[in-house]
């Protein structure tokens, strides 16, 4: 009894590490794909046009959302403390810090990366990814990279997006509806975010949240048992994990940067 | 013509974001106002600089005419050190004065400069020798308080 635990638990950390390194080789492989890459830019486009342009609308709608809360929430705030003209500064800041970033990140592994993994799982089910190994083309560098490199491309622009029409979405609340001054609003704002301290690391942050995500969709999908439950399966693992791995890195990241 | 579309429309989105970080980075940021003229920096030191921050303005007769670029504390005379970069445009007379004055009541801390009558300009890497410190609140409160203590004993 008390050995067939302790097996179990033995397999279970070995599985963990085997796993763990098939990852890293992955991650590696697909890194190291990218000068093929570079001669046939157009599977890489085609990835950036169904990544990121069927996932603008979501994005903008919910930075234009999120900049709407933001504006109506600060003023309520702010107004307490007689400083409501330091609203263009909480908006700015909390987007281009952190919502927009980690939001983004959020939306993209539940828009992108599920469907990244659901693609690659049934290619893995339907075994085309055996047939092109058949044919001596590698599934990874053929299929895997342009997915991946589309999606660390994809990530930041989508970001920076965001983070913009939320700004507009606070600029259109805060001052159009409710009624703080506009001049205010700008220069507080611009007084209170640094280029580089502010939207630098921002776009840093959002290219690593772009390396994770869509590396862990990539290897979901890859890594899938080749059934239809497998492939369900790995499909809520990509939206448990990313976001998971995108909120501790937000963590680790932000107490790297803005200390 | 399906090819040359996804092209077009991915060169839209990449645009965009472009668009997007450079939105924010001249509206909310501050592009817009780190000048790519030249400056000169100068230095001043201070007892106390209270809240004064890095890239704080500093502003003669109200208008922006450079930033702090550095804070040092100097261990040889316990003050606090401030570069000042100044724009080159703007020439000040050597015996211009700095103090650290607060915008609004609780607004962040910038750097008056006020010209005085010297015939010759500070140069880069002079230092401006008359300086006022930051007012900060609890000495004012104390001196205010013995003021008043001094006041009620003389009353007596």
């Amino acid at each position: 009894m008390i050995l067939d635990a302790i097996a179990a638990l033995g397999r279970g950390t070995r599985e963990f590490v085997a796993s763990l390194g098939y990852a890293a080789r992955m991650f590696v492989a697909l890194i190291g794909a990218w000068p093929a890459l570079l001669r046939r830019p157009r599977l890489v486009t085609d990835q950036i046009h169904f990544i990121g342009n069927y996932s603008l609308v979501i994005i903008a709608v919910s930075g234009l959302f999120v900049g709407f809360v933001l504006g109506l929430q600060g003023y309520y705030t702010l107004e307490r403390y007689g400083s409501e003209q330091a609203l263009g500064v909480l908006v700015a800041l909390s987007l281009v810090r952190e919502l927009g970033p980690v939001v983004t990140a959020l939306l993209f592994a539940g828009r992108a990366g599920t469907s990244l993994t659901a693609e690659i799982g049934l290619m893995k089910a339907g075994e085309q990814l055996a047939a092109m190994e058949m044919m001596a083309v590698d599934p990874v560098k053929r299929v895997v990279a342009p997915r991946f490199w589309a999606g660390v491309v994809a990530m930041p622009v989508l970001a920076a997006i965001f983070s913009a029409v939320g700004v507009i979405g606070g600029y259109i609340v805060g001052v159009r509806l409710i009624g703080v001054d506009e001049g205010a609003f700008w220069s507080q704002m611009q007084a209170g975010v640094d280029l580089w301290d502010d939207i630098g690391n921002g776009v840093i942050k959002s290219v690593v949240f772009g390396f994770a995500v869509t590396f862990i969709a990539l290897y979901q999908g890859y890594e899938a048992r080749a059934t239809p439950e497998g492939v369900a399966r790995a499909t809520t693992r990509t939206v448990v994990i990313a976001s998971l791995t995108v909120l501790w890195l937000d963590f680790l990241l932000t107490a790297l940067m803005f200390n | 013509m399906q090819r040359k579309s996804i092209d077009v429309w991915v060169g839209l989105f990449v645009l965009l974001g472009a668009l997007a970080l450079f939105f924010l980075a001249m509206r909310a940021g501050n592009l817009g106002s780190i000048s790519f003229e030249d400056t000169y920096a100068v230095n001043a030191r201070f007892d106390n600089i209270g809240g004064l921050k890095p890239r704080a303005p500093v502003k003669s007769a109200g208008v922006v005419v450079g930033r702090v670029a550095d804070i040092r504390f100097d261990n040889q005379t316990f003050l606090a050190t401030v570069t000042l970069d100044l724009d080159r445009r703007y020439q000040f007379p050597k015996d211009s004065s700095a103090k650290i004055l607060t915008s609004g009541l609780l607004g962040e801390q910038y750097i008056g400069l006020e010209p005085g009558g010297d015939p010759e300009n500070l140069a880069a890497g002079d230092r401006i020798k008359m300086t006022q410190s930051a007012i900060v609140l609890e000495n004012l409160i104390s001196q205010f308080l013995f003021s008043k203590a001094a006041e009620g004993k003389d009353g007596e």
